[in-house]
């Protein structure tokens, strides 16, 4: 009896086990080893498992082989802050527009589905309808033509830091959307009364009451859109230019392709990894705050 | 006072719907333009057809690397609900050092840039030997797609009267037996809504894939390729297919989970 107790035990427990073991394989480990490989040497034509600072170095101060990507990772950043920046800009009203101006549960439900489904949408689908709406003989050019606003297409508008920035607009909105709904659909409607008794205009309640109850919201989105937007390669490489919006994540790409260099490109993914976990631990806090200030 | 009201809600509403059109006209213009009889994609529309589709259907690459990616979709969510499944039935049931630190980690793959978890499996699948391929990516896709079934199970279980295990345990129900025939039928509808996902994201992945899959492509892989080389309304014609079963199993899944 004891002994068959004690296997179910082992058994209860045992259903954690496949879940675990798992993460630990294929989560845990490659992510240390990623570790690892950053402080290794590149060699000749393998990598040499001796310790060294020097991918590191050179990513901030540069060496013999060329310069470091410091300025790259700033311009990434950049990038990033103006996607997120827009994509609240964007949301905000948005969510706003459901929750207040309409009336009807069943519009209000739709027209929130309609805010995410896009989320959904094939990534690819997303970046390559960017391009054929902006390229040269795309559809705003001939748009613009058939309006009479220029004779000839025009070429400023793909392969630029503009449509990149247009494209993660587009793409990560959603990902800011969800949670300033959210946080909006939670503020009591009594509130908002309260504040209109006592005298306060639309203005005043959107600044006192509105937008503080619903950082939380926005700051989750915001996380969401800047972190992934910081290591998007897909559209610089689809939509950008030749130069000038290469974006770090396309410089750790190149390291595990044509540059051949994975020691470095780990030490980058590294530098990339410890960014993003720092930003989601500080907006985290912020987050913990707003919302036991608001509860 | 009720006319600047009036007027707010109608600039709010003009405001919605703007944005709204920003972010559909995107979608609606690839879908249109599938079945343009140009390969130019020229505004106004010149004529109207079925070509891109009829293209579509006799690309071998293309047919090719959609089985891949249906392979690799069903096995890695099949793999990731028996992992999701267990791992959340496991923390809803049992206290554990490492608890609230296990459910940060398996949030790690969706909320970290696919870039990282691709490099870093990269290394350690060099490491150990596993060559790029469809095993090598099965692995991978099963990896982050464990994070969009476990915590949907999770807070479903949570949602669920726990008086009900209790009593089946009570009545002598095994372990197993209260698995099976209390637990799986009461959160089945978190289940599939999950799946649903994870097959639709496993679909439609492309960085983690990108660094695993060596010579063969996944659609994604394969249309990212296609539309690298300049546009061809093919890609038009395949995106508006996926867009349209991604959009079913959209409102299937939003409808299970929504259910109880």
């Amino acid at each position: 009896m004891s002994t068959k107790r004690k296997m179910f035990h082992f058994l209860r427990y045992g259903i954690l086990a496949p879940s675990c073991i798992w993460l630990i394989v294929f989560l845990v480990i490659p992510y240390f080893n990623l570790f690892l490989y950053s402080f290794w040497k590149n060699g000749a034509f393998k990598v040499e498992k001796t310790f060294t600072l020097n991918n590191y170095i050179r990513f901030f101060a540069g060496d013999s082989s060329g310069s470091g990507h410091v300025m790259i990772l700033l311009q990434t950043l950049r990038t990033s802050l103006i996607v997120t920046v827009i994509a609240i800009i964007i949301s905000f009203p948005l969510a706003y527009f459901i929750i207040y101006a309409v009336k009807k549960a069943r519009s209000k439900k739709i027209l929130y589905m309609m805010t995410i489904i896009p989320l959904w949408v094939s990534y690819i689908m997303r970046a390559y309808a960017w391009k054929i709406i902006l390229g040269t003989n795309g559809i705003l050019n001939s748009f613009l033509i058939w309006l009479g606003v220029t004779s000839k297409p025009l070429d400023i508008f793909l392969y630029s830091d503009a449509s990149v920035i247009i494209a993660m607009v587009h793409i990560y909105t959603p990902y800011v959307m969800m949670p300033i709904y959210t946080s909006l659909e939670q503020i009591p409607h009594s509130l908002i009364e309260a504040s209109r008794d006592l005298g306060c205009g639309g203005a005043r309640t959107l600044g006192k009451i509105i937008i503080p109850l619903s950082l939380p919201g926005i700051v989750t989105g915001a996380t969401y859109a800047f972190a992934l937007s910081m290591g998007d390669f897909l559209a610089p490489s689809l939509l950008g230019g030749t130069t000038s919006s290469t974006k770090i994540a396309n410089i750790v790409q190149m390291q595990f392709g044509t540059s051949d260099n994975w020691p470095y490109g780990a030490a980058m993914g590294m530098i990339i990894l410890v960014f993003v976990i720092v930003l989601m631990e500080i907006t985290g806090k912020i987050e913990k705050h707003y919302a036991n200030l608001n509860g | 006072m009720i006319k600047r009201k009036h007027l707010s809600t109608g600039v709010l509403t003009v405001i919605g719907i703007l944005i709204l059109l920003f972010m559909y006209i995107p979608i609606i213009v690839v879908v249109l333009y599938a079945f343009n009889a140009d390969s130019v994609n020229y505004f106004p529309m010149r004529g109207a057809s079925f070509k891109w589709f009829a293209k579509m259907a006799a690309d071998d690459d293309l047919i090719r690397s959609l089985e891949h990616s249906l392979v690799i979709a069903g096995i890695s969510t099949g793999v990731a609900c028996v992992l999701g499944v267990t791992g959340g039935y496991g923390m809803y049931r049992f206290d554990f050092p490492g608890k609230s630190f296990m459910n940060k980690l398996v949030m790690l793959p969706l909320i970290l840039p696919g870039i990282l978890t691709g490099v870093a499996l990269l290394t350690f699948y060099q490491a150990v030997g596993i060559h790029q391929g469809m095993m090598a990516v099965i692995l991978g896709h099963s990896t982050f797609l464990i994070a969009t079934v476990l915590p949907q199970v999770y807070s479903r279980l949570q949602q669920l009267d726990g008086n009900i295990i209790e009593a089946a345990e009570d009545l002598g129900a095994t372990s197993s037996q209260t698995f099976f025939h209390v637990v799986l039928p009461n959160i089945q509808t978190a289940i599939i809504s999950s799946a649903l996902l994870s097959f639709t994201l496993s679909m439609d992945e492309i960085p983690v894939t990108y660094f695993l899959n060596g010579i063969f492509s996944t659609l994604p892989i394969q249309i990212w390729g296609m539309t690298r080389n300049g546009i061809t309304p093919e890609v038009n014609a395949i995106s508006s297919l996926i867009f349209i079963i991604s959009l079913a199993a959209i409102l299937i899944s939003n409808m299970l989970s929504k259910e109880d």
